[in-house]
């Protein structure tokens, strides 16, 4: 019988200094957050699921506060759009449903049929990616083809299609990381022009 | 020095935790989707595995023991890890708050990882003194990281290759995790503990 009691009055004892170091804890280390992310927080259905892109609802709740658009959750629904529209004084927008960061590569295509050969299309290629000469008919280099939809616009008889280009094990790359500097795409990006005064 | 460094070698690559053992199989199946998230957890992980084993040590040693209450470590280690994992949360998100932006989520899911359990209970068994608990819980983590890293990468691979249609998905994965075992079996022997 003692034993029983020893066990839990000892574990009841653990549980109960637990209790303490976590309650005592939790309002020492209170963070004080922003109160708008706070409310976005609550608003949100809290299914981490992270289709928004966010790992979990807060960091969505986080970039929500800074600016984001609010219609990227798509567990919450119409509901919480409506919800968030309300409380940030926003317009209430659509769900979007496919907002996916990588959209399909695709890869232009000429109906060799119907190519008449006016090499409008090789003029308008930034990468030369087009073969041909005039009044010959043209293709495309699927290797050099960035799929920038530049060809499709100047072609007179709308023979180029611009096809999706599914990635295989060959065409797979890594995801280049995240940088601070993934939007400066030149050196001279890098810092504000000066301009010289003589 | 030499029997900490045997400890080590033996828990991340010989008695490999999850490719060995086939404890924390959960997240190892559940987060190797996408290499960042395996980043996340195995760095979430490591932290609390070490701090977890260390603090389940002290309460065995200091608690349970002088009680006798050796019976009751399963209950009591879950206790330790949960209240472990929560202040750890809570001290990380006050202290900083790049580091729980990156461990972020994954904090709290590792209370149920077995292997944090496992860690604990194994210390017990093999009657490791403080140091070999804290190397052996490190060891483990790293082991446990280093597999989770690996097949991930793997993962993202296997995602763009031309798998037969029956294996898409989780059941590919299962057969690279089970050639993944049998290649650390390969270890078998190299550290004898």
């Amino acid at each position: 019988m003692s034993t029983i009691i020893i066990a839990v009055t000892v574990l009841l004892s653990l549980a109960i200094i637990f209790g303490l170091i976590l309650g005592f804890s939790s309002i020492k280390f209170y963070v004080a957050g922003n109160p708008i992310v706070e409310q976005i927080d609550e608003l949100l259905p809290q299914t981490q699921c992270g289709q928004c892109g966010h790992p979990g609802c807060r960091p969505y709740a986080e970039s929500i506060a800074n600016g984001e658009a609010i219609n990227k959750c798509p567990p919450g629904g119409q509901t919480t759009i409506e919800a968030l529209a309300n409380l940030l004084d926003l317009e209430i927008l659509e769900l979007d449903g496919d907002h996916d960061e990588n959209p399909v590569k695709t890869v232009a295509y000429i109906r060799e049929d119907e190519c008449i050969g006016c090499t409008k299309c090789i003029t308008a290629c930034p990468v030369d990616a087009i073969l041909g000469a005039a009044k010959q008919m043209h293709t495309v280099i699927v290797d050099e083809c960035t799929g920038c939809d530049l060809c499709v616009a100047p072609c007179p008889v709308d023979c180029i299609d611009m096809l999706p280009l599914p990635v295989s094990i060959n065409s797979w790359k890594w995801q280049a990381p995240e940088t601070t500097f993934t939007k400066q795409l030149i050196a001279t990006d890098k810092r504000p022009v000066v301009e010289h005064q003589s | 020095m030499s029997d900490f460094l045997l400890i080590l070698v033996s828990t991340v690559l010989v008695n490999n935790f999850v490719l060995v053992q086939f404890l924390g199989l959960c997240p190892f199946m559940g987060v190797s989707n996408k290499l960042e998230t395996a980043m996340g957890m195995s760095l979430a992980t490591t932290f609390v595995l070490t701090i977890s084993s260390v603090c389940s040590y002290l309460v065995h040693q200091y608690l349970l023991i002088p009680f006798s209450l050796g019976y009751m470590k399963t209950i009591a280690f879950i206790l330790v890890i949960a209240v472990v994992v929560q202040f750890t949360e809570m001290v990380v998100r006050k202290t900083s708050p790049m580091l729980h932006k990156v461990l972020g989520i994954f904090l709290p899911l590792i209370t149920t990882n077995c292997a944090v359990l496992g860690v604990a209970l194994l210390n017990i068994k093999k009657a490791n003194s403080f140091m070999e608990s804290i190397v052996f819980g490190f060891g483990a983590a790293v082991g446990f990281s280093m597999a989770l890293i690996l097949f991930s990468a793997i993962r993202e691979r296997i995602a763009v290759a031309d798998v037969p249609m029956p294996f898409k998905g989780a059941a590919i994965g299962m057969v690279t995790a089970g050639l993944m075992s049998l290649a650390f079996l390969g270890f078998t022997g190299l550290v004898q503990i």
